[in-house]
């Protein structure tokens, strides 16, 4: 069975089709901090509408090349490449998010959520409104004047989700945003994700230590390891595997998880 | 938890049994009165002499009043400046520091010497005592604010303006409160005491001249007054943090009444 799952993989892998140009490219990423190499050599893309993972052991350099792609670091060697433009090393490109929601506790969950418009210039009512019209699409309708203090775990995710919408509504870049829920709220959030990414059709970086969560969400998965980190293994998920939130239950799910194990095992 | 009534009734009841015990020790002249006036006696004499009080009191206000507003504004200038050049906290903040080394009695008669006895010298002596502990809470606000918030800000286009603004301000908030706290006590208390070192008007000049007159229970409805203007200054001043900070209530009353009324998953 194994060796049917991933001849397919192969297949597929092989099939990327050279005509749609990826949205964020990085390429030959190099990059070590003082004394201490971290990633060498890193590869990787998104397509358009794509959902990748990234995938990785604590220390493996996930975090590192976030950064890079956010543009809070300049890689020693290699580029950043967004829709065509190198952006290395520059902010303000690609929004992202983090486990942790960082909505500004002193606005309102509307002004946290319109923060992407009011920074580029635009008037606040305008604003506002522009914000509190995806209120209704993302789960968060009546939530317009509380404060972020107020909202549990999994709103304020979803608030904050919403605000690197506005600021970005193709490409969501992902520092592991569920890893500090419950297990309820982040398998329902997971299901909403994935509802929201049917709508609106945006493509994601999502950077994680969870398998089962990689397997549930994504088209890719990059697998990063060693010292300094690399791309150990690109594993293509096939385009019709079950999204209803129900693959962990199928044996492929186990096949394709046990694979994972071994590589990043192997690694430490 | 104490309703809140229960709490209140537990700290005045403390006051109103000293005020109780002050009156007895009095009434049954266990301290002889030209020591220590009754509360009785205090009280009379307040009400003897309302109305010079309140003119005093209204030249110790305006003197404190004036000093604090400016050591406020200029301590969150000189704050926001040694935040952003480096250069400015280098070369100003060890001044800053030196000015609140030397004691407010050593320097009130000096700027009376240089200033006169008008007014000006207990609006600079104020200044002096307030706006330091401005510059060091926000200084403190300032380094604090969350560095991924801002991480997150400048990834989203923010430039240096921007992220004080929606960051670094507004997380400085609560440090800032605290600071005008401590400077609203040092400028009634600093204004006073300039007043002592010379001057025709205000409460430290009065304290002074019923002091010469060995009017003890003068003295003790004087002192009564100014901690009674301080503590009516420091209640104006929590309500206009919560009128600043909505916030903070808002969130506070949720964690005060268990997670139900906060909003949930749906």
């Amino acid at each position: 069975m194994e060796e049917i799952l991933f001849a397919k993989q192969e297949a597929s892998s092989a099939g990327q089709d050279p005509s749609v140009t990826p949205l964020l490219q990085m390429e030959n990423i190099s990059m070590s901090f003082p004394g201490k190499p971290v990633l060498a050599d890193v590869s990787l893309y998104v397509g358009p509408a794509e959902l990748v993972s990234l995938l990785g052991v604590s220390g493996a350099g996930k975090s590192t090349l976030f950064n890079l792609a956010a543009g809070l670091l300049v890689p020693d060697q290699g580029k950043v490449i967004f829709k065509g433009e190198d952006i290395t090393g520059q902010k303000g490109k690609i929004a992202y998010m983090l486990q942790k929601d960082l909505l500004l506790p002193h606005l309102t969950i509307a002004e946290n959520v319109a923060l992407p418009l009011l920074l580029r210039g635009e008037r606040k009512d305008k604003a506002l409104a522009e914000a509190i019209s995806h209120f209704e699409n993302f789960g968060l309708a009546g939530t317009e004047n509380y404060y972020p203090g107020q909202l549990s775990g999994g709103m304020a995710q979803r608030a904050a989700f919403l605000r690197t919408y506005l600021f970005s509504s193709e490409l969501f870049l992902l520092d592991e945003p569920f890893s500090a829920l419950d297990a309820i709220t982040k398998e329902q959030l997971h299901r909403w994700f994935l509802g929201m990414r049917k709508k609106a059709q945006f493509a994601t970086l999502l950077i994680t230590h969870d398998i089962d969560e990689a397997l549930t969400l994504s088209d890719r998965i990059y697998i990063l390891g060693g010292q300094p980190g690399s791309i150990i293994e690109e594993i293509v998920l096939p385009p019709d595997h079950d999204r209803s939130g129900n693959f962990w239950k199928q044996p492929s799910f186990v096949v394709y998880k046990e694979k994972i194990l071994q590589l990043l095992q192997r690694d430490i | 938890m104490r309703p809140k009534w229960k709490k209140n009734l537990i700290s005045v009841s403390v006051i109103v049994i000293i005020i109780a015990v002050w009156q007895l020790l009095s009434s049954l002249k266990v301290i002889p009165s030209f020591m220590l006036p009754s509360p009785w006696a205090v009280v009379q004499a307040f009400v003897k002499d309302f109305p010079l009080l309140m003119q005093h009191l209204k030249v110790t206000l305006t003197e404190a009043m004036a000093g604090l507003l400016l050591g406020i504004a200029a301590g969150i200038g000189l704050a926001i400046l040694m935040d952003h050049f480096e250069f400015f906290h280098l070369a100003f903040y060890p001044l800053a520091v030196l000015t609140q080394t030397v004691p407010t009695v050593a320097i009130a008669p000096l700027l009376v010497l240089w200033l006169g006895y008008g007014s000006l010298p207990k609006i600079v002596l104020v200044f002096l005592t307030t706006f330091f502990p401005v510059i060091v809470n926000l200084l403190d606000g300032f380094n604090h604010a969350d560095k991924d918030r801002i991480k997150l800000l400048e990834a989203m286009g923010a430039g240096p303006f921007q992220i004080f603004r929606y960051c670094k301000w507004p997380e400085s908030l609560p440090a800032f409160f605290s600071a005008v706290r401590v400077s609203t006590s040092y400028a009634i208390i600093g204004a006073v005491i300039a007043e002592w070192m010379g001057g025709n008007a205000g409460l430290g000049v009065y304290m002074m001249r019923v002091k010469k007159s060995y009017d003890f229970d003068k003295m003790f409805a004087v002192i009564f007054l100014i901690s009674a203007l301080s503590f009516l200054l420091l209640s104006l001043l929590k309500q206009i943090q919560k009128l600043v900070m909505p916030w903070q209530t808002a969130t506070s009353k949720r964690e005060g009444r268990s997670t139900d009324t906060a909003v949930q998953d749906k």
